[in-house]
């Protein structure tokens, strides 16, 4: 009965643990009041590092989970570095410019298989992959709420400057912020590409990096909850709706424009109680 | 071959130049990061579209037309999307993303109007190419040179001149001194909106007349040329965003040209991360003053 159930919904209980993923991933960047616009170009690089490593270098997927968050991590630093310094906008608008060069980038390259993408990836990713990944990476997050770097993400959300005053160092949180995210949109991109087992440029575009985007707005940044569930209801609702998968885009932009309009704090208002 | 490929590459250049001048003009006078702005480049090419299919077959016409009415989808946009986080102050990236929200939205329900494929200008539009000293010229290309001649001089003029420009001029130094002195903010807001909307879609419609494709998502791709511009030039700043546009032109074509044409459309994302790395302010950038 369980095993009919997860048979027939695998792969949407995938992707919602990868979503999941994604959403908690930019919640990173999000918590310390930065924007980046480059977690689906992230994923697609652990996407398909970690498709051409198992199933052209037959490499185990232990290993090339490591490197799908890895590669990610370094192509962050080498973004991230120089706008650390700078105000907001210069992250987002250089994250979007990445995602657009690399989907360009594998659309022309041969051996990410252009605009046809990557098939006969090894379905290695399954639900305990996936669901422990996310249930790690929530609870390392809601520990990490409650300590002094937690604290310091805190704060510099709320007042960048006086943070600063307060002897935080902005560069370096925002630096390891974009770092630490990547590298778990690269995760998410690995299962991604070994659980569909079929990859192509088109996902990691720019649709998918203003649809994570609204997963976590939805849900609200408060706490590390809030993505997630965005992600579970904005992947689950176009599924139960038919009609409302055809305007998956529109819905998804409108919810951008609501929440950041009308309830800037998101559909999970409440905040964890944290010891004082 | 040489001259001719940098005369190719000016002339895409101009169109760049074009695109980001409104792009830059909104963020230094609005402080606001308009996504939304790629739509008014795709609107523009359709508007011309459908102008001359339909109605009469001459840009002379069809080109102010598509102007004024991506101009005036701006004012709308930023008056929907805008007035309400300018008057809480909310941070730029507050305003960032409501346009990218919105632009999202944008694309999604136009291609679903529209469909995704490629539609093209009636031949014969922009007249005969010209030839001389071994250069070659197309009607086109002309189009572009004259437009973005006229429309770079009209703005430089009015920023420079008038007492519209002024009041510009004084709301981007200073919006709370600005409004003390009489400046209206809200008609100020309302032109630059505009004029910013104007320039993009007069960009659209030339660069579709270049290559002769238009479909919804063109003013995405092209999104990626105006941040790496406005980012090369310096935010806010138009003398830089001109030059930078004219630099990412030709160094696109001579990448094209003498490397791989599927290199080009990395060359401005190589710049923009040079320049943060380099001059973090842009070509010609003072070190900004942080504010407390």
């Amino acid at each position: 009965m369980i095993d009919d159930f997860l048979w027939t919904y695998q792969s949407l209980i995938d992707t919602i643990g990868i979503n999941g993923l994604l959403a908690l991933s930019l919640y990173i960047v999000l918590a310390i009041g930065q924007l980046s616009l480059g977690q689906a170009a992230f994923m697609g690089i652990g996407a398909y590092g970690s498709a051409l490593l198992t199933s052209r270098l037959g490499w185990p997927f232990p290993l090339a989970l490591a490197a799908a968050a890895a590669l990610p991590a370094v192509a962050a630093l080498l973004i991230g570095r120089p706008t650390s310094r700078l105000s907001g906008v210069y992250l987002a608008l250089a994250t979007i410019g990445f995602g657009e060069v690399l989907r360009v980038f594998y659309v022309n390259a041969d051996f990410t298989g252009g605009a046809l993408g990557l098939s006969g990836i090894p379905e290695r990713a399954g639900f305990l992959w996936i669901y422990g990944t996310l249930a790690t990476a929530l609870g390392a997050l809601t520990l990490l709420c409650r300590t002094r770097i937690g604290r310091a993400m805190d704060a510099m959300r709320q007042d960048e400057i006086a943070a600063s005053v307060m002897g935080i160092d902005l560069a370096r949180y925002k630096l390891g912020a974009l770092v630490v995210s990547a590298a778990l949109a690269g995760l998410a991109g690995a299962f991604n590409a070994h659980s569909s087992t079929s990859i192509a440029p088109g996902e990691f575009g720019f649709d998918a990096a203003v649809t994570i985007l609204s997963f976590a707005l939805l849900g609200g940044i408060g706490s590390p909850f809030g993505p997630v569930l965005g992600a579970v209801i904005l992947t689950t609702l176009p599924e139960l709706l038919r009609p409302l998968h055809d305007f998956r885009l529109v819905m998804n932009g409108l919810i951008i424009v609501l929440a950041v309009l009308f309830m800037p704090r998101g559909l999970l208002a409440w905040r964890i109680g944290r010891a004082r | 071959m040489l001259a001719q490929q940098m005369l190719n590459g000016l002339i895409v250049g101009a169109t760049y130049a074009l695109f980001a001048l409104g792009f830059t003009l909104m963020f230094g006078v609005l402080r606001v990061i308009n996504l939304t702005y790629g739509v008014y480049f795709s609107a523009g090419a359709l508007i011309a579209l459908a102008f001359t299919r339909n109605i009469a077959p001459t840009l002379w016409l069809a080109l102010p037309a598509a102007a004024l009415a991506t101009g005036l989808l701006a004012v709308l946009l930023d008056a929907l999307l805008l007035t309400r986080l300018r008057r809480a102050q909310a941070p730029e990236l507050a305003s960032l993303m409501v346009t990218l929200g919105a632009t999202l939205l944008l694309y999604a329900v136009m291609t679903a109007a529209l469909g995704t494929e490629i539609r093209r200008f009636p031949p014969g539009l922009a007249g005969t190419a010209i030839e001389a000293g071994g250069l070659r010229i197309s009607g086109t290309q002309m189009l572009i040179l004259i437009t973005t001649f006229i429309m770079v001089g009209g703005l430089l003029y009015l920023l420079r001149r008038t007492r519209l420009g002024l009041a510009i001029r004084a709301l981007a130094e200073n919006p709370g001194a600005a409004q003390m002195m009489g400046v209206d903010a809200g008609r100020v807001v309302a032109f630059v909106s505009f004029a910013s909307g104007a320039l993009g879609g007069t960009a659209g419609v030339l660069i579709g007349l270049n290559y002769n494709a238009i479909q919804p998502y063109m003013g995405e791709a092209m999104m990626l040329k105006g941040f790496a511009v406005i980012i090369i030039g310096g935010l806010g700043d138009i003398g830089g965003a001109l030059v930078a546009g004219l630099l990412l032109g030709v160094l696109e074509v001579l990448t094209a040209g003498y490397l791989a044409s599927t290199l080009k459309d990395a060359v401005g994302f190589v710049l923009l991360v040079l320049t943060l790395w380099l001059r973090p302010d842009g070509l010609f950038g003072r070190s900004t003053i942080r504010r407390a």
